[in-house]
């Protein structure tokens, strides 16, 4: 690649390289006899942990790299024998069955955990999830519990009770690591993340561009990941140094993610993950581009505002906590969703609906309704699943993806407005 | 009234497509005000404060059929939310001023926001109980919460409640579980003397009328039944676990006792037996609420267990009833329960405690497949254990 171009790559690359050497040194914590502490990406409290020299484990990134890696078939069945449903959600199964296949992974071996925070926001299949890991492995489990945002405006009543849960939680670290809490290293390692949040928000709203440099859905997936595993750390905040120069020189040399920009679209929901590239090719040919996703939010609304604060360490943790896409309630959904078509200027709304996760499905089928009929935005609405491989029927979901980008290129050819959202 | 004609009418209490009773309680002078309840449990002891009625709503059973909630939920989501979602649709609820879903499960979760868009007109309010029981911020949160939801009722109601209200409500809620508790220790002693499925029409309907209505239905009935001449029969000693949300038919409620099984627990309609023991009339209203609610409430698929976890609980329970195995009879899709199946299983093969389980839907209609399994279940406690 010519010095032109010496940036790009980067995003995917650099962050493939951090998560490799993250998951060896998860793999070394337990013959350097350090802490582990498992827990979620939505509203994670990754700060307050390694503060106390926790290694972190996120069992859902777990189950979504051997979606992507196409070995959680395997484990999902594992699950099944255990008793575990057909019904229920896919990436619990692949770590149940992960875990009773010898916690060997395609990533690496996963050391267990000497603390398990369930810090659910926006899931409650995280408290199942987390009951059964303290069953399992017989470590102490704390539930961290996120009031939903049922109401518009946020509860200080929640906030409270979240804040007074971290200074609990604070007291077991102590009790369990015989570590001090250190405020000054906190204050510190949010100051970075804050940073880090700075640039992401940036990389998100270079989207608004038109074409845009970025997606904000197939690329956000990997972009997002040191955001959500490494938070804090410097690699983390030197990640994103690297992705923005990465999308910077893409909108100097109007270099795009699908080559030619031709329709410009929202996604709502998580990908499939075991058939992540075969999806991502069904949009890529019809050149796609989603210049915005509810899926890149589940680990923080950090475009609508949301940042971690070192003057208000857990204050502002406890409103990033409250603030996960999955934890807002429906009306907050739309709304969202709508600006998202109307500020990013979509040709239409592509909701992806999966079986697994009931947190984002129930009500999508509703928000197709408001779209379409109501908001008159051409919506799409397909189903799969995001860790089940057998729930994916490539031919159904092509048929539907070519009629809807059909009927949206005849739509451009004859001139017919794209109708916006109202705003 | 002859105990058949007072089964009959509970059980018309939710069997009614057309819910006439409710309506009949909306056209009464002055119009009592109802608020519907998604189930397991939701805070009525705040609606009974306001001076409405808590309607307990658990789908529509086998009243409905579903046609307009399959555009808005799809074909995975479990069938209570379906068919409550359709009874809304066809205005079949139009009686209620409001519906409150609890933070059960992330289906009633997102219900509530359908809700909330497709009837603007009603009230539709989550509410969102603490998971961290051993969080000393536990209560003064749920307290703030229970305040929150006093706040959206009292605007339908009329009239803000005051601390007397509060212990009335209180003092209600406490004589009709005292009732339901007596009929539940009758059955474990004599199940033989109260059929599952009438017993169960009785508790049930007492969450859909007045409450100072159904005692004395549920008392008669008690009464009636300790002195049934009924006697034993050759049948297995069950516990009946996984239907605390969507319930099963009443006739499969039926071909379990048919196929040879004495249910001696169960948790049915468990929200109507939420509090393990009577709330306090003394102190704080909220504040006495709030503690109940979290020191006091049954393990459930619903709420985090803590530490011990839900096995040592369920096989507690079999152990005390003397159950000889346990049952789950599970909702299709209804996650809270077939999550806790798979931890259950074990604790109950630990003990050596036999069980059999199956799904059930509210509309299921046939029920010989599950009648074959419980009865080859049945055999072989009767000839093995």
């Amino acid at each position: 690649m010519s010095d032109a171009y010496r940036y790009q790559g980067t995003g995917r690359n650099l962050q493939k390289e951090m998560l490799g050497e993250w998951f060896q040194r998860l793999s070394q914590a337990p013959a350097r006899g350090e802490p582990v502490a498992y827990l979620f990406i939505s509203g994670n409290i990754a700060e307050l942990l390694t503060n106390f020299g926790f290694h972190l484990v996120y069992p859902e990134v777990n189950a979504l790299q051997c979606g992507i890696k196409k070995t959680a078939g395997q484990f999902i069945l594992k699950a099944e024998e255990l008793g575990y449903s057909p019904d229920v959600c896919g990436y619990v199964k692949n770590d149940i069955g992960l875990l009773h296949s010898g916690n060997q992974s395609p990533m690496g071996n996963l050391p267990p955990p000497s603390l398990l925070v369930c810090n659910y926001s926006g899931c409650r299949t995280y408290v199942k999830w987390f009951e059964a890991l303290a069953e399992f492995y017989k470590a102490p489990l704390f539930m961290l519990d996120v009031p939903y945002r049922r109401d518009d405006a946020l509860e200080a009543g929640d906030l409270r009770y979240v804040v007074g849960q971290m200074q609990e939680l604070i007291a077991l670290c102590e009790k369990l690591t015989g570590r001090r809490f250190d405020p000054d290293r906190l204050r510190e390692e949010l100051a970075r993340t804050r940073q880090a949040e700075d640039y992401w928000v940036r990389i998100l709203e270079s989207a608004k561009r038109v074409p845009s440099p970025f997606d904000s859905y197939f690329e956000a997936v990997f972009f997002m990941a040191p955001l959500y595993t490494l938070r804090g750390t410097p690699d983390c905040l030197r990640y994103y140094e690297a992705a923005w120069q990465e999308i910077e020189e893409r909108i100097t040399h109007g270099i795009g993610p699908a080559g030619e920009e031709r329709f410009r679209v929202v996604i709502e929901g998580p990908p499939p993950w075991p058939h992540f590239r075969a999806f991502w090719e069904m949009f890529q040919r019809w050149g796609v581009v989603a210049v915005a996703s509810t899926y890149s939010k589940v680990g923080g609304l950090y475009d609508q505002g949301v940042r971690h604060d070192p003057a208000r360490p857990l204050e502002s943790m406890a409103e990033y906590c409250m603030n996960c896409y999955t934890n807002w309630h429906l009306g907050l959904r739309r709304d969202l969703i709508r600006r998202y078509c109307h500020d990013y200027r979509a040709d239409g709304l592509v909701i992806h609906s999966v079986k697994s996760c009931r947190s984002f499905s129930v009500g999508q089928a509703d928000t197709r309704e408001v779209f379409s009929k109501e908001l008159g935005i051409p919506t799409l609405f397909i189903e799969s699943d995001l860790a089940d491989p057998r729930y994916f029927s490539a031919a159904q979901l092509r048929n539907r993806i070519d009629a809807f980008f059909e009927g949206l290129a005849h739509r451009k050819l004859t001139s017919l407005p794209v109708v916006e959202a109202r705003a | 009234m002859a105990l058949d004609a007072l089964i009959a009418e509970c059980r018309e209490w939710f069997t009614d497509p057309e819910f006439r009773r409710l309506k009949a309680l909306r056209a009464e002078t002055p119009p009592l005000r109802l608020i519907g309840c998604f189930p397991v449990y939701t805070p009525e002891e705040v609606v009974l404060a306001c001076g409405m009625v808590p309607v307990h709503l658990y789908g529509g059973g086998t009243m409905v059929e579903i046609d307009h909630a399959d555009s808005r939920l799809q074909s995975f989501v479990c069938s209570i939310s379906r068919s409550t979602f359709e009874l809304g649709f066809t205005r079949r609820l139009d009686a209620l001023d409001g519906l409150l879903f609890p933070s059960i499960c992330d289906v009633s979760r997102n219900l509530s926001g359908l809700w909330r868009r497709n009837f603007p007109d009603r009230l539709a309010e989550y509410v969102h109980f603490p998971e961290n029981f051993a969080s000393a911020h536990a209560v003064p949160y749920l307290r703030h919460e229970l305040q929150r939801l006093e706040a959206k009722l009292a605007p339908i109601a009329g009239v803000a409640p005051g601390a007397d209200d509060y212990r009335r409500a209180f003092a209600l809620v406490n004589r009709q579980r005292q009732a339901v508790s007596e009929l539940y220790a009758l059955r474990a002693e004599a199940p033989w003397k109260a059929p599952l499925a009438d017993a169960y029409a009785v508790v049930r309907a007492g969450g859909m009328m007045p409450r100072g209505r159904h005692l004395p239905l549920i008392e008669q009935a008690l009464a009636e039944w300790r002195e049934s001449p009924a006697r034993p029969q050759d049948r297995v000693r069950v516990v009946l676990e996984g239907s605390f949300c969507e319930q099963p038919p009443l006739e499969l409620l039926q071909t379990i006792e048919e196929a040879g099984c004495y249910v001696v627990n169960d948790d049915l309609v468990l929200g109507q037996r939420w509090h393990a023991a009577p709330l306090p009339l003394e102190g704080d209203p909220l504040e006495t609420l709030a503690r109940h609610i979290l020191e006091r409430c049954v393990p459930s698929a619903v709420h985090h267990p803590g530490p011990q976890g839900r096995g040592a609980e369920l096989v507690r329970k079999a152990r005390e009833s003397k159950a000889e195995g346990v049952v789950f009879c599970m909702a299709k899709f209804c996650e809270p329960a077939l999550y806790d199946f798979a931890l259950l299983k074990r604790a109950l093969e630990a003990e050596g405690i036999p069980f059999l389980a199956f799904e059930f839907e509210e509309k299921m209609s046939t029920f010989e497949s599950i009648r074959t399994q419980l009865e080859t279940f049945v055999e072989s406690i009767l000839l093995f254990s």
